[in-house]
């Protein structure tokens, strides 16, 4: 049975229309003299990052682990969240005497540019109209990201990253941190990953925007203007992407053909399935917490990754002479990431004479299988982390 | 087919408390700083050998279990299969490519002896020896696929698809034209057999063979 649990819609879009200028986090705020330059050509200022941090940062700031979120993710890696009350996203890999052990590092994540939960987005203020930015926001990519969390780790006086750590869009950004900036990453954990978006990747996001750009309560995205909300567009899209985070056989072992709450089919368009019903709950309670334009700017910028691209479509060279010791990830049930696109990275990495280890977990959870309670995947994060902390020079605990 | 001078090994074998006799084997062929790809590298023994004598090492291992080790030991891994992933790699990417106790478990043992050569300068090879007496007495006394203390499986359940005999490689060396730079036959304690011996002696009383090997230009 599927435990669906009410959402009080009010409250939760007032709390997360606060967060976006006002986040409950630590906030670092760029000036005009500080601007971000986007590949779009604009340079964005001012702007703000919002994040969070776990453990302490040791004396030769060496210790210092970025933790890159995905797709509708945040930086409450290993708290409660501010508006769903929920745990941190990523409890089951971070935390104490975890692979990412926050007894031994300091683990920094920061929204992305472009996200809803308080670095600068499409929901912020605008200062130029005193409104939000909606589709005046310029559109941003993973590099764009990538550089803001530069930025980030200048102002934390961190000149290099023992370990960036994500999986999906994470992973995206953990692979261009090792492009852009190698000698400021000395180990680097990517997981459920691409070097780049393939098309069946860019028309399911298509599917999703075209969702949400449908409704007609979007108004050309302008809905804060409006108080209006495109709930129904933006839960089709969530509902769509869902299934692509999981497998077919997760899904059977998850609900069958079992029937919500009823002995007998109804005849009717209701929810009858209890997978229907999960799907409409995953689609209601998305829309309280996520932002209809973010999820178009970040499902953009995921569409326009191509490391190759970016070097002459030669993705060996984007890694050649890369210093950095790198651990690739894939799982078995993953069709959204299969390990193909893992392989390739692999392929390049290796043809490029980089430190590459990689291995594809058996699972069939899915492409979510990074966010879940799956054993194999903590012995190899652990196994990386730990020798990579021994050739870096990190003692067991902080001192 | 005859022994060919100076195939032995030098006179001064290394040895290091708690390895294994082929890994020592193995490990004195590689220069020190050369870098090497060991292909099927289990729990990473051999690769860390060599990386604590200055190489620098990568592996490619099939199981799971030991790409979490070779990891756990701070050694670049990836997890895959002699077969399908060696023409992934590109030319020359190593000084030395090492196969060890392995071309007999793949399909295309040909294929995967030129992918070595191709990804790197040198090959270096280990393999049973089908050919070593106690293989032949079990096939002409009982009738039967031979199993012996190092190779313990049934025919039926065995990953080893491809036997050969020490002279079989030998004359697959001379087909695809390559250049055997030493040659080492051991006994079934993993100890070389007595130099310049001729090469039926090493075919009937080699355990398994180990090879140098490189292009001939």
């Amino acid at each position: 049975m599927v435990n669906v649990q009410p959402v009080k819609p009010s409250q939760t879009r007032s709390e997360r229309a606060r967060e976006a200028d006002h986040p409950t986090s630590q906030l670092a705020q760029f000036g005009a003299d500080k601007p971000l330059r986007l590949d779009c050509g604009v340079d964005l200022a001012p702007f703000q990052i919002a994040y969070q941090t776990y453990g302490r940062l040791n004396a030769d700031r060496s210790n210092a682990i970025l933790i890159c979120h995905a797709l509708t993710g945040d930086q409450h890696v290993f708290n409660t969240h501010p508006v769903t009350g929920k745990p941190g996203w990523w409890e089951t890999l971070v935390g104490p005497g975890r692979p990412v052990d926050t007894d031994r590092y300091f683990v920094i994540c920061s929204n992305v540019v472009g996200g809803c939960l308080g670095s600068t987005g499409p929901s912020s203020t605008n200062p130029a109209t005193g409104k939000p930015w909606g589709l005046d926001f310029p559109v941003i990519t993973i590099p764009d990201m990538v550089r803001a969390q530069a930025m980030l780790i200048d102002h934390l006086g961190i000149r290099k990253l023992f370990a960036v750590v994500g999986g999906s869009m994470g992973g995206m950004q953990v692979l261009q941190w090792a492009v852009a900036y190698p000698e400021r990453v000395f180990s680097a954990l990517a997981v459920a990953c691409s070097t780049r978006h393939s098309a069946q990747n860019i028309a399911f996001h298509e599917l999703g925007r075209q969702a949400v750009m449908a409704d007609p309560e979007w108004r050309g995205g302008r809905y804060f203007e409006h108080g209006t909300h495109p709930r129904r567009g933006l839960s089709v899209a969530r509902m769509a992407a869902h299934i692509t985070y999981l497998s077919s056989a997760a899904l059977h072992r998850k609900f069958g053909r079992r029937l919500q709450d009823r002995e007998m089919p109804t005849f009717s368009f209701d929810a009858d399935f209890e997978v229907e019903s999960y799907l409409r709950h995953q689609g209601s309670s998305f829309v309280e917490r996520f932002d209809a334009n973010s999820y178009l700017y970040l499902t953009r910028a995921m569409d326009y990754f191509d490391i190759a691209a970016d070097h002459d479509g030669a993705l060996a060279q984007a890694f050649r002479g890369s210093p950095t010791r790198f651990c690739v990830v894939s799982f078995t049930s993953d069709w959204l990431f299969p390990t193909s696109e893992s392989r390739n990275i692999v392929h390049a990495l290796n043809a490029s004479g980089a430190r590459v280890s990689f291995a594809e977990i058996e699972t069939d959870k899915g492409h979510d299988a990074f966010l879940l309670d799956v054993p194999e995947f903590f012995a190899i994060s652990h196994a990386f982390l730990q020798s990579a902390a021994s050739a870096h020079g990190l003692n067991s605990a902080v001192s | 087919m005859s022994v060919q001078e100076g195939f032995g090994l030098t006179a001064h074998p290394l040895r290091i408390e708690g390895a294994r006799g082929d890994h020592l084997l193995v490990a004195q062929m590689v220069e020190p700083g050369s870098r090497v790809l060991d292909v099927g590298c289990g729990e990473g023994d051999l690769l860390q050998l060599l990386e604590s004598r200055g190489v620098d090492g990568r592996g490619i291992e099939l199981s799971r279990e030991g790409v979490n080790a070779c990891v756990a030991k701070g050694l670049a891994v990836v997890q895959g299969d002699a077969d399908t992933d060696l023409v992934n790699y590109p030319d020359d990417a190593f000084d030395y490519v090492i196969l060890s106790q392995t071309l007999q478990a793949t399909r295309q043992p040909r294929v995967v002896l030129e992918n070595l050569l191709r990804i790197g300068q040198r090959a270096i090879v280990s393999f049973p020896n089908f050919g070593h007496w106690k293989m032949r007495l079990q096939l002409l006394v009982k009738g039967q696929m031979p199993r012996t203390d190092n190779l313990p499986a049934t025919w039926y359940d065995t990953p080893n698809i491809h036997f050969c005999t020490i002279k079989d490689f030998v004359q697959l060396c001379d087909e695809i034209n390559v250049k055997m730079e030493r040659a080492v036959a051991l006994d079934p304690g993993g100890r070389p057999l007595r130099l310049n011996a001729p090469w039926w002696f090493w075919n009937m009383f080699g355990e398994q063979g180990v090879f140098l090997l490189s292009r001939r230009d």
